[in-house]
């Protein structure tokens, strides 16, 4: 088992100095997150009723957003200085590393924006509960928007206009979370069950975490090929 | 010395494809232990993806290879060094000898046969294109392995540097490791002495 984890361990480690050593790059999706959510209350007045209706939607678009700024490099780098072909020829099997390396993407650059959103509701106008069910949604729903841009990440690695198409690629498949997390929080505004929602989002997520490592780690060998 | 000895390597009718391109077919050799092997050919002859295709980077277009190693019988030395430019030279070999699971107690011993010791806490994206090179080869040093795959490993190397691979690669040699090389000219006599030749292109 520690054969195992001990590779991706250090691949997770390897991506959280990287990250210390280049802090801009990081933290460039957390402003551009903070700085739509704190922009549109200002667009639209902060007593507008309305605002309370458009947060969920604010702060997930926000969100996905941010996950796709924060992916689009993902791979380059590695691709370019020849780490992915040590990547693919290591002992431990590649969709595990390529988890590892989605896991601390996560960790860095979505798991701020979850801890960000209690604030973030609140200062949109949504009441308590809303904004337990908006933290929770993100808290499930944004490992699937960074393993889906990953996964598109490792897709377009090789190709010459990636910075157009992975959006292209990525933004069908990451609508799925925003809906049910944007869902999920109109129910709980309205008074209405809010688990089913919540519960498509532990089943994208679940398919998201085994699936798309192995997409992914397919992708790649394309890649290097 | 390599953990367990090199197995030998047959390879039978072999084709190679890069793209829809067919850059090599119907190669067949044989590589024991103790042998070295440098294929040689001119730009596009196919040095690259034979070498891809014998560590198992890239699939056969045809053919078939027998006794090719796992993942941890082989050393892969691409073209490009694999070394993170943002890194320094120690976490840079610590992180791919973490990532294989080998201990790092050799990286500093590795890096002094190298050259490199002096060097080694300064970022890879510092040192110059023959100390980059330096350093990749000082994987071969950290972590004993009974196969070698160097692509061009003369790529930017002063003479001093192209000494040390020598003695490295002869030392492997001696105790049962087998290696393949590529490069696009003639092998400097320091090296060449013993190594094989096969030519690509002819």
């Amino acid at each position: 088992m520690h054969a195992l984890l001990g590779p991706a361990w250090a691949l997770f480690r390897r991506e959280l100095l990287l990250a210390a050593r280049r802090p801009a790059e990081w933290a460039q999706p957390l402003v551009f997150y903070g700085i739509v959510a704190l922009l549109f209350p200002l667009g639209i007045e902060a007593q507008n009723p309305a605002l309370k209706v458009f947060a969920p939607a604010i702060v997930w678009v926000g969100a996905l957003l941010a996950a796709l700024l924060a992916v689009e490099r993902m791979f380059r780098g590695d691709l370019e200085d020849g780490t992915l072909e040590q990547l693919l020829l290591a002992q431990a099997p590649a969709p595990l590393l390529v988890a590892a390396k989605f896991g601390a993407h996560w960790l860095l650059t979505a798991l701020p924006l979850v801890l960000a959103a209690p604030l973030l509701g609140l200062m949109l106008g949504l009441d308590p509960l809303p904004v337990r069910v908006l933290t929770l949604g993100l808290l499930l729903g944004t490992p699937t928007l960074m393993f889906t841009g990953g996964f598109a990440a490792a897709l377009t690695v090789g190709a010459q206009r990636a910075g157009i198409l992975l959006p292209i690629l990525v933004l069908p498949l990451m609508t799925p979370a925003v809906i049910f997390g944007g869902g999920a929080v109109h129910a709980a505004s309205s008074g209405l069950p809010y688990a089913a929602p919540l519960y498509f989002l532990a089943a994208l997520l679940a398919l998201a975490l085994t699936g798309l490592p192995l997409a992914a780690a397919g992708a790649l060998r394309n890649a290097v090929e | 010395m390599p953990d367990s000895p090199a197995s030998v390597l047959r390879v039978h009718a072999l084709a190679v494809a890069r793209g829809d391109r067919r850059v090599l077919s119907d190669l067949s050799f044989t590589l024991a232990p103790g042998e070295i092997l440098h294929i040689r050919g001119g730009n596009g002859a196919g040095k690259t993806s034979l070498l891809e295709v014998l560590c198992g980077l890239r699939a056969p277009a045809a053919g078939r290879i027998e006794g090719q190693p796992t993942a941890a019988q082989r050393h892969w030395l691409g073209h490009k060094n694999a070394l993170n430019p943002v890194l320094t030279v120690r976490e840079n070999l610590v992180f791919w000898c973490a990532l294989n699971g080998n201990g790092a107690a050799e990286v500093d011993a590795a890096l002094a046969r190298v050259g490199l010791k002096a060097q080694r806490h300064r970022p890879c994206g510092a040192l110059s294109v023959g100390q980059r090179r330096r350093a990749a080869l000082a994987r071969l040093c950290a972590v004993s392995r009974p196969w070698w795959f160097l692509d061009e490993p003369l790529a930017g190397l002063d003479r001093a540097a192209v000494h040390v691979l020598a003695d490295l690669l002869h030392a492997h040699a001696r105790v049962g490791g087998a290696a393949v090389l590529t490069s696009h000219q003639a092998l400097p006599d320091a090296l060449a002495c013993g190594v094989r030749e096969l030519e690509l292109g002819r």
